[in-house]
């Protein structure tokens, strides 16, 4: 069995950034598993502009963003397998792998850290009867034939579920010569940012209809229509507001969900709110030496926080296999908890020992609010009161915890992220 | 001129047709899809029937535990996945408990072997997951669960190998009688043949009654089901059935032989032949009754949901025999429920009816078994490696939910009768039937059947063949064919 001390579970961006981050905090002996033929991941598909505002203070596209961190981690000199599937990982931090060259093969690690990313919720999840024609796809794989081999899946279009990706393809298929008829939202909020809205539906007359699904697939070869519907407030459809698309397409946008297939493999424990692994302020899983960052972790909404949070996750890792915090690992942390109007957050614990100066929890909220208070409980402490114009899903929100803050309150029990009305 | 002519390669078709193919006969399937394995017996429970149900005496009753003994030696020769796992009909109100009694009865005179009555303790200690309501059930512990695909695949490719032609893409649109031979007219032209088996699911009387005076009818009877995930495929480990009360009747919740969990169907009968959609009402139905029998289903991990058409034929019987009235037509037909179960059994009667009436020779060299796919999750480490050494193309993994390597994909479409689409790819390896059904797959799996399959290329490449196509064109191709630059800027 082949020994490293870092194992990392995905070539994308958080698994580059994670590799990045720990050979600079001092680690040599790392390995990235990639399934894909390149480094990358799913950004080498999203030829779109927009990535990097925050990291880099410029406009890239999704290869140029990528191309960066590939540029640096091999620069660094990190080892990386392409072509190469990860079939398993144990609770001990063995990781089984597959590819043509190497066959079969395990990896003893010091600590692995999972950046699997994450995969589109699929037709049948969502329920929609109707016949299964060709010409039903999710939008991202729509957006690898289009992006990346240059084929056209459909001519017209219809678009259900308004996640970013959906968007996004809303523009690319227009670009490309198709004709998006509408796109059909279920939930009375977009799911996606307010700028892909604007400048991939808005900006080329393509309607957005919230509160509205599908409800019946025509087509018994090829998709030749859908019916969609407006929803009442519980999301059944409304009978009598049925209108009738003709198309040969179906794009579905429909949500995101982590692929902790591994995770589970190696007994992680996850969480039901965000489906991803439960972490603490070291980005760390249940099963110590296991460390999970990106959309393996939660949805992120940008790509930037994504290498932020990834970043950490390598420096965490490359602490763990240094012997930093020996000692601590029984040290209860304290728990934050989703309140009034939060979905999760990210990390769910934090030691105040352990932390660093500064700790951001990210989460999201629940639905669109106006004029409210980001507020932060110790105990039943206000410690925080910022106001917002506005908060929807679609936006990751933060609030940044101090050290200090903690350690004057060493018998926190809770601490609680909520909305208040202002 | 053919000696027989076989209408239909869904499991009946292909039973019938490797039967017939021991003997030294020119025998031709004609399929109007591009594939085996397209109807009925692609869309339904996946049970094999212990054999209680069916009236005492009926070719039904007598098929069922013929093809349910069959099954495990069928299922061995030709590497079927297919596991006794036993049947419970579960009976959920006290007052209806003598319907137990009443199909115990019945499975004992119909000769299904080892039936008892359990009662609600034995009940839970066997399915911890049942109704609360559960009185007790019917235990039959020769009932089990198929892989219809490979079934259906299994005899259609090994009675390939022993000689039998399958023209596909071929509808039969007429069919004549004229002096001692039948002409079939198709799509593709006409056929001759001394002998036509019709084998044709819920077309059946459509081709019956092109030449039989007397006229059969069959009703499309739409069976929905929900599919879940991998995650809930231990909820229960029998197949799980209610006995009927004065609500109706149940569904079905079973695990199935990849480990997923399946539940229906419901019954709706309709006019349309091709009606295979799905609906709001009906997957409420299954959803419903699904609870009925069965405890707290883990109805969030759907991961797909279809709908089949059962062939009912209005006598609820089987018609396997020579017509009496048109010499050489033989009907394969009322192929509904216990159907999956009776095929191999089938394929017998009806190949010995043809046998006895042409006196065909038993060949000299007849394969009796197959090999399927090979699926290298069942090997070791080192026989994996082994498989790697010898083809790389079993080191890529192309679907990463059922971890489908590239090697099996080659496999399913280079063998016998070999898949020329996704849906064909996906039913020879499960590539895509996984929790992302084929959001991650699709692109690649696409690419292999464009470089490896004669003629397909990305842009004509379907799902399951004839106008199913997944490519519509190039990138900005629209443009090229816009005449002026004001539709350009529209």
């Amino acid at each position: 069995m082949e020994n490293y001390k870092i194992v990392i579970i995905g070539g994308g961006p958080a698994g580059l950034a994670a590799a990045a981050a720990a050979k600079k905090a001092g680690e040599d002996s790392i390995l990235i598993l990639e399934r894909d033929r390149e480094l990358g991941g799913i950004l080498n598909q999203c030829i779109h502009n927009g990535f990097g505002l925050h990291t880099f203070k410029e406009e890239l596209t999704g290869p140029e963003y990528a191309g960066r961190f590939i540029k640096e981690v091999q620069d660094l000199g990190i080892e990386y397998r392409l072509d190469t599937m990860v079939l398993s990982i144990s609770g001990d931090r063995v990781v089984t792998a597959m590819n043509r060259r190497d066959g079969m093969f395990q990896v003893q690690a010091g600590a692995v850290i999972l950046a699997m990313g994450c995969r589109e919720r699929p037709r049948g999840a969502l329920n929609i009867p109707g016949y299964r024609p060709a010409g039903i796809y999710t939008a991202g794989t729509a957006q690898r034939l289009v992006n990346i081999e240059g084929f056209m899946p459909g001519r017209e279009v219809v678009i259900l579920g308004s996640g970013d990706i959906g968007l996004i393809m809303a523009r690319r298929m227009t670009l490309e010569g198709a004709k998006v008829k509408v796109v059909a939202e279920l939930m009375p909020y977009s799911g996606g940012l307010k700028r892909n809205i604007v400048q991939c539906l808005d900006d080329f007359g393509i309607p957005l209809k919230l509160s509205h699904t599908v409800v019946d697939i025509e087509g018994k070869q090829r998709v030749e229509g859908v019916t969609i519907a407006a929803v009442d407030g519980h999301g059944k459809p409304i009978p009598g507001t049925e209108e009738h698309y003709r198309c040969d397409t179906l794009l579905l946008s429909c949500g995101l969900i982590p692929e902790n297939e591994l995770s589970l493999s190696a007994g992680v424990e996850l969480s039901p709110r965000h489906k991803g692994p439960v972490v603490n302020e070291s980005l760390e899983t249940s099963v110590p030496g296991i460390f999970a960052c990106g959309n393996v972790l939660h949805v992120h909404d940008l790509v930037d926080y994504v290498s932020e949070e990834a970043a950490n996750a390598g420096r965490h890792a490359a602490a763990y296999v240094q012997g930093v915090g020996r000692g601590e690992e029984n040290v209860p942390g304290v728990e934050i908890v989703p309140g009034d109007g939060i979905g999760y957050t990210v990390p769910e614990t934090v030691r105040a020992n352990v932390m660093g100066d500064l700790l951001t929890i990210r989460f999201r909220v629940r639905g669109v609010y106006q004029n409210h208070f980001i507020s932060v409980y110790f105990d039943d402490e206000r410690v925080q009161h910022r106001k917002k114009q506005i908060v929807a899903p679609g936006e990751m929100e933060q609030v940044i915890l101090q050290k200090k803050d903690l350690l004057a309150h060493p018998d926190l029990k809770k601490i609680t992220i909520c909305l208040e009305e202002a | 001129m053919y000696d027989v002519v076989i209408i239909g390669a869904g499991v009946s078709g292909s039973a019938t047709a490797r039967e017939l193919s021991r003997y030294d006969a020119s025998i031709c399937v004609l399929e109007r899809e591009e594939d085996v394995c397209c109807g009925t017996s692609k869309a339904n429970s996946a049970i094999v029937h212990a054999g209680y149900d069916c009236e005492p005496g009926s070719l039904m009753a007598k098929l069922n535990v013929e093809g349910n003994a069959m099954m495990t030696d069928l299922s061995r020769d030709l590497d079927i996945p297919f596991q006794r796992i036993g049947s419970l009909v579960v009976c959920t109100d006290p007052d209806t408990r003598e319907g137990l009694e009443k199909l115990l009865e019945k499975g004992r005179k119909n000769g299904v072997p080892d039936l008892r009555i359990v009662e609600r303790d034995e009940l839970v200690q066997m399915e911890p997951n049942i109704s609360d309501e559960a009185v007790a059930a019917l235990y039959a512990p020769s009932a089990g669960i198929v892989c219809p695909f490979e079934l259906n695949i299994g005899m259609a490719e090994n009675a390939n190998v022993n000689g039998v032609e399958f023209r596909f893409n071929t509808e039969v649109t007429r069919i004549q009688k004229t002096g001692d031979h039948f002409e079939i007219e198709t799509n593709n032209g006409t056929v001759l043949s001394k002998c036509v088996v019709n084998a044709a699911g819920v077309y059946a009387d459509v081709f019956h009654n092109m030449v039989c005076k007397e006229p059969i009818h069959i009703t499309p009877r739409k069976g929905e089901y929900y599919l879940l995930d991998k995650s809930a495929g231990n909820h229960v480990r029998h197949t799980i059935f209610m006995l009927p009360t004065k609500m109706g009747k149940g569904v079905l919740v079973t695990p199935t032989v990849h480990g997923n969990l399946l539940v229906g169907p419901t019954a709706t009968d309709q006019e349309d032949r091709e009606g295979t959609n799905t609906t709001r009402q009906g997957l409420d139905e299954v959803a419903a009754k699904a609870a009925l029998t069965v405890k707290d289903v883990p109805l969030r991990s759907v991961i797909t949901s279809f709908a089949g058409l059962r062939a009912h034929e209005d006598h609820h019987e089987f018609i396997i025999q020579e017509a009496p009235e048109c010499e050489g037509w033989i009907d394969v037909a009322g192929i509904e429920s216990p159907g999956l179960t009776s095929s191999p059994a089938i394929g017998k009667m009806a190949a010995g009816i043809v046998v006895k009436k042409y006196g065909f020779a038993k060949k000299a060299h007849f394969v009796a078994t197959r090999k399927g796919v090979v699926k290298p999750g069942k090997l070791s480490l080192e026989e994996r490696n082994e498989l790697i050494r010898k083809n790389p193309a079993y080191g890529t993994i192309i679907c990463r939910c059922e971890t489908v390597s590239e090697g099996e994909i080659l496999d399913a479409i280079h063998r016998p009768l070999g898949a020329k689409s996704l849906d064909g790819v996906k039913r020879r390896t499960r590539a895509g039937m996984g929790r992302c059904q084929a959001g991650f797959c699709s692109p690649r799996v696409m690419e292999i059947l464009a470089r490896e399959v004669p003629g397909i290329t990305m842009r004509n490449v379907t799902k399951a063949g004839g106008a199913s196509r997944l490519i519509v064109g190039l990138d900005k191709d629209a443009y090229d064919t816009m005449p002026d630059e004001t539709q350009r800027r529209n």
